[in-house]
């Protein structure tokens, strides 16, 4: 980058890739697949385009959660070392930009969504993107130490509406793969949240581990992955997937509760000593794309 | 050093290749979504 003769960053018109880094890619991209491994096992294919153009759909929301959630947080990833660096914080883009960079990313995303597939489909990504920026970023993140519990359900969407933009129904599968990404993302979150709880302490974000102390999270952690085992496991005994499906569900949900143990039994309160959460952690972005490539997997031979 | 009024004109540049490229691809995109949805008979 050349230097740059000025004193206010702002007055620039933002670079393009503030605005991409504004939609979080790295987000998206466990998003998009969830997305895209919901319609892989509806029983029903749309046409090419209209599938492809339902999981645009579905990145778009995702992106213009992003924005808009670094728009109204501005001011507290400033005080983050994970998030200074961020377009707002760092002052390379003025608000305004990112608001309404997100209002229309959100508003095309969806309509684009109704157009394309089906306004079910539509209905349910408005109602995503409204609760992951009304109900998590707005009302509860700020509020409670509860709010990754409630607002994980922001995130647990997408497979949801890759089946329903297939096949313009919900039935029980799509609904048991929302409800096992809504009960990982606690452990997932509080695992980070373990190590960087010092930057949401001086953010003043309520996270559990600066609410309710580092061993209270620690138990939350595993009792939250016990279900989650059990919802990951449920489609094969329910006869919505085969073996290899349960099988693996089965390993993989082992290897996480395993993980999790060693997060309750693990005593170290400093972040740079925290293995096991770190372990854990990298391990739940793992499991979750392993989980939904078997699920797919394991529709594709069984047909 | 590089000038602050030269340095706006070259990000507006840049954001109007973007926009461009953007729009062609939705024309696109519409074309093959209408195709698509004419042999669903949706």
């Amino acid at each position: 980058m050349p230097a740059i003769e000025m004193t206010d960053a702002a007055a620039l018109p933002a670079d393009w890739r503030d605005f991409l880094a504004l939609t979080k890619p790295r987000v998206m991209s466990l998003v998009v697949f969830s997305a895209l491994a919901g319609m892989l096992v509806a029983p029903q294919l749309p046409p090419f385009a209209l599938g492809f153009t339902a999981i645009l759909c579905v990145a778009l929301g995702a992106g213009a959660c992003g924005a808009l959630n670094q728009w109204y947080e501005a001011e507290i990833d400033a005080k983050m070392r994970r998030t200074a660096t961020r377009p707002l914080p760092a002052g390379r883009m003025d608000r305004q930009s990112a608001l309404h960079f997100g209002v229309g990313l959100g508003s095309f995303s969806v309509i684009l969504m109704g157009v394309a597939t089906n306004w079910l489909a539509a209905v349910l990504l408005a109602a995503s993107i409204l609760f992951y920026v009304l109900i998590y970023t707005v009302w509860l993140k700020p509020r409670t130490a509860q709010n990754i519990v409630i607002g994980g359900a922001a995130g647990a969407f997408p497979p949801l509406i890759g089946w329903v933009a297939a096949t313009g129904r919900i039935e029980l599968l799509p609904a048991l793969l929302f409800a096992i990404i809504f009960l990982w993302t606690p452990p997932h979150f509080w695992a980070l949240s373990l190590f960087v709880r010092s930057d949401y302490a001086a953010a003043g974000i309520p996270m559990l581990p600066v609410v309710a102390g580092i061993e209270s999270t620690r138990k939350q952690i595993f009792l939250y992955s016990l279900p989650m085992a059990a919802a990951a496991i449920a489609p094969w005994p329910l006869g919505l997937a085969g073996a290899v499906y349960g099988a693996s569900a089965a390993i993989l949900s082992f290897v996480f509760v395993v993980l999790a143990g060693r997060v309750l039994a693990s005593r170290s309160s400093d972040p740079s000593q925290m293995g096991a959460e770190k372990h854990l952690f990298a391990y739940s972005v793992f499991y979750l794309f392993a989980l939904f490539t078997v699920l797919v997997v394991d529709r594709w031979i069984t047909w | 050093m590089v000038k602050q009024e030269d340095e706006i004109v070259r990000r507006q540049r840049e954001r109007s290749k973007i926009l461009a490229l953007l729009l062609g691809a939705f024309v696109v995109l519409m074309f093959f979504i209408t195709i698509a949805k004419a042999s669903l008979n949706w």
